[in-house]
């Protein structure tokens, strides 16, 4: 359907609807990446799993695919307080240091230690073992700015159709 | 709807601090939401600069780094260990991802996109391309880049080596872990001076400028007094720090 989609918005702008197969599997390679029900998730890829007071927090499926191998994550201190969409720390991978944000507000009571020394448990593992922190919740007003599961995979498609969609003009055009 | 192309101010050094540069970088990756291209000549004196994750016990030989006299920086993005002094050519590409809407703000997206940027700058002096995230004639490295991202804005920096010294390269370690084309080789083998393809320096950082044009961008000049601005942000993130050796001395070697 994306497919198809971004072949008539390219015959629309009077381009080759031709798809080169590197934007075939580009698409192919976002429209698997797992989502876990009854997490919420930022649009920046991290997600949160309340439990009561209490929040877990790591990246997203997606996010790990699209940073690639995971050698290094900078931790929070614990007790360390962070506002929703703060940055609370740094994973590091293929020579890239990228923020990660905070989805909700809170307090940090715990971090995920084993991170220390194996890192790429983030990408085997994202939703599970690899989380990253626990928080105390401080403003669970924060909470109805996440998406639920369904909303974040359909994001993630439109987004990624849209992001395809102008890589493929860019490249195309180049061609013209 | 014809979209108009982006600027992206333009700012030459040379001899600059690389602590300083590093600093200064950072400060505009977070504080503010201009495209810069930044070019320094040359670092004001020798340094060895560790990623984000570097320990200095594990990538220097501390003792001989101590007694060289030479600075020790950690700085904010991914990547290596370099060792850096006035032969070494830095640039530092800074973007708002809207200005590039088709490059995903993640680290391959935007390597692809920086190895068609420095491939007009270098095609003419050899088989230029990335290879294993690292920029090669061939199978030869001759600039090591990293990169840092926050949201969709992201910083991509480079150190060119126009020249390096062997007693330099030296005082780092071998890293634990190597790029699988570098095949085991010594430094010697498999890193190269620019020198050795080009015959001017100015070929490089005119090169880059023009490399920012031909992007699509549209360059304007700024001065260190422009940039300045950014140190005096809100933002109060600072991933750069000097390290002491002294201490990674007590750390197992």
């Amino acid at each position: 359907m994306a497919l198809r989609n971004t072949a008539l918005a390219l015959a629309s702008v009077g381009l080759r609807p031709n798809v080169p197969s590197i934007f075939c599997s580009l698409l192919a390679s976002r429209s698997f990446a797992s989502v876990e029900t009854g997490y919420l998730y930022a649009k920046s890829h991290e997600w949160a799993k309340v439990d009561g007071d209490v929040a877990t927090v790591g990246i997203s499926d997606h996010a790990q695919a699209e940073l690639g191998d995971v050698v290094y994550v900078e931790l929070p201190d614990i007790g360390k307080t962070f506002s929703a969409g703060e940055t609370f720390g740094v994973v590091e991978s293929v020579k890239a240091a990228s923020d990660v944000y905070a989805p909700i507000s809170g307090e940090v009571l715990e971090v995920n230690s084993e991170l220390k020394d194996k890192p790429a448990t983030i990408n085997a593992d994202p939703y599970k073992s690899g989380w990253i922190m626990k928080v105390k919740v401080t403003n669970k007003g924060d909470l109805s700015k996440l998406l639920d599961a369904k909303a974040y995979e359909k994001r993630n498609r439109a987004l990624s159709s849209e992001s395809s969609a102008c890589w493929a003009i860019q490249n195309l055009s180049r061609e013209e | 709807m014809i979209n108009a192309s982006p600027v992206i101010n333009i700012l030459s050094l040379s001899r600059f601090p690389i602590y300083n540069q590093l600093v200064l970088e950072e400060a505009i990756l977070r504080g503010t939401t201009e495209n810069w291209c930044i070019i320094n000549d040359g670092a004001f004196c020798p340094a060895i600069v560790m990623g984000i994750s570097g320990r200095a016990s594990e990538l220097i030989q501390v003792p001989e780094a101590i007694k060289a006299g030479v600075q020790v920086v950690k700085r904010f993005t991914g990547g290596g260990t370099v060792v850096v002094d006035h032969d070494t050519i830095f640039t530092t590409l800074i973007v708002q991802g809207q200005s590039l809407p088709h490059v995903d703000p993640y680290p391959q997206p935007i390597m692809k996109w920086t190895e068609g940027f420095y491939e007009p700058v270098f095609k003419s002096f050899g088989e230029f391309r990335l290879k294993e995230n690292d920029y090669v004639f061939q199978q030869q490295k001759f600039g090591g880049n990293a990169q840092a991202i926050t949201g969709k804005r992201w910083l991509h920096h480079t150190s060119f080596l126009w020249d390096y010294r062997a007693e330099s390269m030296s005082l780092l370690k071998q890293p634990k872990k190597a790029p699988a084309y570098r095949e085991g080789r010594s430094h010697e083998h498999f890193i190269v001076r620019l020198k050795d393809f080009v015959s001017e320096r100015s070929a490089i950082t005119e090169g880059i400028i023009e490399a920012c044009s031909k992007s699509g961008f549209i360059p304007e000049v700024r001065n260190l007094t422009d940039a300045a601005k950014a140190l005096q942000g809100s933002n109060k993130i600072c991933g750069t720090k000097l390290v002491d050796l002294t201490t990674a001395l007590q750390q197992p070697q």
